[in-house]
């Protein structure tokens, strides 16, 4: 029996569409994955049946009753539970107090007792955690625990898990899955949202796929295979590749050398990353987000210290150096967060004389006449629709983007680091954006593409490598590339042979 | 039921050039219950408030006296604030200043004044700046709140002084815990004879012109802003985040502490405890609401400068206690606060 049914629900944020018309079943007592790749529309959809969106259009039955979740305490109430990739947790409070937090009785708090409640809670579903521990001294996978004893405290019939695993070590995903299998013989429905292809085949009963907000399909576990979940997670046909084919240059303009670094948390990020990008050569970094891109960009654009590792650019070690000396090496960079490459409140004209100051200081002072001919000039030459004096906060994501290229493309960089450049744009500024990048090779620039959309990988890479959990996993031409295969590089199903690093 | 919501949008330009002003009247009409439970004509005391001070020559004068340090500790809140660097230590910095003058005041006394006055003031400077140096390194070194920090040394530098002058530096004549009387080339030269106005107010201007000229002009100026206006962003932009938040961290400890010079070389001569009735904190509200533009805090201090004389004479005319002053500067920083936030919202029935 159907325990939670979701019918056509559709969620638009402004233009994009982020769930259309997707139907949905969890039935009792089972484990289903939701699969899909970032942006597929996963979250959006369990956010809804959550209750911290509402749809558009659809409707949600509970045990076959029409259901009006206008909020988490309302998905409570049905038995809904979350455990979202952010934990809501009160990091001073005890294991205790953060399970019975906003679900006690009267207006005393009788610490023994809710302890005693909280390890009975924990024993009946044999969750392993202490309850008078502070959670502040609780690893990632004890915390995630509480968050799971929270929601089952609140009588939670199916548990939504938002990619349970990315912050988990290997260890720890184990007693994750052996808590799961447990609970689901206690009757628990699951849903776990995910793009890991291994983990939907270890712990699902049925797997569902989205793509670009769309159902593409559910098929039972048993009955599948890594290699058909990874075409329809992935499996569009590639479209035209408007790129003339032309000789790799020789010239390796950037090297990168069993580069290590760790994330914002410490941990590490990249584990001995290497590649090599020719002169006139498109490098594309494929893989789904969270995988040691962002940290791979950020230690490429002097935003981060390698832990080990070198970076030489033209043939100067540039480890470690800061965004002025990338600048100044000729490094082009492109940031993944349009916001984070441009001063918000600055003008465009300020803004796009930053990170070049010196030319336009005169002892010190602003040569403001030049600051401005300057922002006419790029703004004409890459048809940007702002004026020199326009704060940089007014412009659209299209025109932001035009204007980070145009102060990082006029110097005719030797290296160009691109992070996501296209994501978020409309149609028109994403082929421009693409076509600059095409220019730029084509101009005898080394080209390192990083991206989450494969269509952009295929379309514009000479040749394509993949990351997974901070490793590349594989590099491959691009004309031995199709998405099946890299789908499964990109989900850890498959670990090519590194021989492309041996050359050169 | 009617249901209403709230939208997102940004006021219509007429509305925005209007808002000192309605904040202003606001203002006037929240003090003005308190004026009136104090059995009082509001009329009547914004009359001694806003108005008296400005009609005799020496009031008027006496206006400027106490906006000098109102203007400098504005601009050098400016300073630091428009680097993102939250400087609340400049009541401090004003001391550390105020100790360098004192010293310096008596050991320069052979000196002519043409000499003694620039050593005063860089003395003051350097002084403010040192101050503020060890919470600027903590900030850019480790990413210790300085928020914390230089409100802390704040009650540190009091306890310095009070321990100075309790000390080696208590008058050998009154006993009383004030530092020896400077020497009178040491002092700074009155502006208007027989008035209190003196060199301070120049420098206080100046100050101003020099806040203008480095934010708008300089290459320094645009990586200020940039530094306090999108971290990240400027530092992706190859902005060296870290000294440029120092820098404008020693500028506004020093620029403080030119206040302490002024004070002692311009009004009392000598060092004691109650040089400032917090031109340090008020520094922060002028800031605000001069809202970090050179100009604007020059206004904002004057303004608080007239507001500060007025509350003297309207104690004096209608026995209303003096702090109607500060309650009329703080209600208004409240108010332009929340309107400087509401003006970004609209309601609109649902």
């Amino acid at each position: 029996m159907d325990i939670v049914q979701m019918r056509g629900i559709t969620k638009r944020f402004g233009p994009v569409l982020a769930n259309d018309h997707i139907d949905f079943s969890l039935r009792e007592g089972e484990i289903h994955a939701l699969l899909g790749e970032n942006g597929a529309g996963k979250t959006t959809l369990m956010r809804i049946l959550y209750g911290l969106y509402r749809a558009d259009e659809g409707e949600i039955l509970v045990r076959g009753w029409p259901a009006r979740i206008n909020s988490p305490k309302d998905a409570i109430a049905l038995g809904i539970g979350m455990v979202t990739q952010h934990f809501a947790l009160v990091p001073p409070l005890t294991v205790a107090e953060n399970v019975v937090l906003g679900f006690t009785d009267g207006f005393a708090l009788d610490r023994a007792a809710i302890e005693r409640k909280v390890a009975e809670a924990a024993e009946r579903f044999g969750l392993e955690v202490d309850p008078s521990a502070v959670v502040r001294h609780l690893s990632v996978g004890q915390r995630q625990r509480v968050e799971i004893l929270k929601a089952l405290y609140r009588e939670a019939q199916v548990l939504i898990l938002d990619e349970p695993t990315a912050v988990l070590v290997p260890q720890e995903i184990d007693a994750l899955f052996k808590t799961l299998e447990r609970l689901r013989a206690q009757g628990l429905s699951v849903i776990f949202i995910t793009h890991k292809l291994e983990e939907v085949m270890r712990i699902s009963d049925r797997v569902t796929v989205l793509r670009d907000g769309r159902v593409i399909g559910t098929v039972e576990t048993q009955k599948t295979n890594e290699r058909e979940l990874a075409r329809m997670m992935v499996g569009r046909e590639t479209f035209g590749v408007h790129r003339e084919e032309r000789a790799v240059g020789e010239q390796p303009v950037l090297r990168v050398e069993r580069i290590c670094a760790n994330d914002d948390q410490g941990l590490p990020a990249l584990k001995e990353v290497s590649l090599v990008v020719h002169s006139g050569e498109v490098l594309g970094i494929a893989g789904v987000g969270g995988n040691g891109q962002k940290e791979l960009a950020e230690v490429l654009t002097g935003m981060r210290r390698p832990t080990a590792g070198r970076v030489v650019v033209d043939g100067k070690d540039m480890t470690g150096a800061t965004p002025a000396e990338f600048t100044a090496a000729g490094v082009g960079r492109i940031p993944e967060d349009r916001h984070a490459g441009v001063v918000s409140e600055l003008t465009v004209a300020e803004n796009m004389a930053l990170e070049y100051l010196e030319e336009f200081t005169r002892r010190g002072v602003l040569d403001r006449e030049a600051i401005w001919k300057h922002a006419e000039e790029l703004i004409q030459r890459f048809q940007i629709k702002a004026r020199p004096t326009d704060r940089a906060r007014t412009l659209s994501g299209g025109n932001l983007q035009k204007l980070i290229l145009a102060r990082v493309l006029s110097r005719d960089p030797k290296v160009v680091i691109a992070s996501q450049p296209t994501r978020g744009l409309d149609v028109g500024a994403t082929e421009y954006v693409r076509q600059q990048l095409l220019e730029q090779r084509a101009r005898g620039a080394a080209v390192l593409l990083i991206s989450e959309d494969l269509d952009e990988i295929l379309a514009l890479s000479d040749r394509i490598a993949v990351m997974y959990e901070g490793e590349i996993v594989g590099m491959l031409p691009a004309q031995e590339a199709d998405p099946e295969r890299l789908g499964l590089m990109m989900s850890g199903a498959v670990k090519e042979r590194q021989e492309a690093y041996a050359e050169v | 039921m009617l249901r209403f919501k709230i939208e997102k949008t940004g006021a219509p330009v007429w509305l925005r050039s209007l808002i000192p002003v309605l904040a202003l009247l606001l203002t006037f009409f929240i003090t003005s219950g308190l004026i009136i439970w104090g059995q009082a004509n509001p009329i009547r005391a914004y009359y001694y408030l806003l108005i008296a001070p400005l009609s005799t020559r020496v009031s008027a004068l006496e206006v400027l006296v106490k906006s000098t340090p109102l203007i400098l500790s504005g601009v050098a809140v400016t300073f630091a604030f428009v680097a993102g660097y939250y400087n609340i230590g400049a009541e401090g910095q004003l001391y550390a200043g105020a100790i360098a003058a004192a010293w310096l005041g008596t050991v320069l006394g052979g000196l002519p004044p043409a000499l003694t006055i620039p050593i005063m003031l860089l003395g003051g400077f350097i002084a403010g700046a040192l101050w503020a140096l060890p919470p600027a390194l903590l900030r850019v070194k480790l990413a210790v709140d300085e928020v914390v920090t230089t409100l802390l040394l704040n009650s540190v530098m009091l306890f310095i002084v009070s321990a100075l002058l309790n000390g080696p530096w208590r008058s050998p004549v009154s006993g009383w815990p004030q530092s020896p009387e400077i020497a009178p080339s040491t002092m700074l030269p009155k502006l208007v004879p027989h008035s209190r106005l003196h060199l301070g107010f120049v420098v206080a201007v100046l100050s101003v012109v020099v806040l203008w000229f480095v934010l708008s002009r300089t290459a320094f100026g645009l990586k200020m802003r940039a530094a306090g206006l999108g971290r990240e962003a400027a530092r992706f932009a190859g902005v060296n985040v870290g000294r440029t938040m120092l820098i404008a961290a020693l500028i506004s400890g020093g620029i403080a502490g030119v206040i302490g010079v002024s004070e002692v070389a311009g009004i009392h001569f000598h060092l004691i405890e109650e040089i400032s009735p917090g031109y340090g904190y008020t520094g922060i509200i002028i800031a605000t609401l001069g809202t970090l533009n050179a100009w604007g805090v020059a206004v904002a201090a004057l303004f608080f400068g007239l507001i500060d004389t007025g509350a003297q004479t309207l104690s004096r005319a209608m026995g209303v206690p003096i702090y109607l002053g500060e309650v009329t500067q703080a209600t208004m920083l409240l108010v332009t606060l929340a309107m400087l936030l509401l003006q970004n919202y609209r309601i609109r029935r649902a």
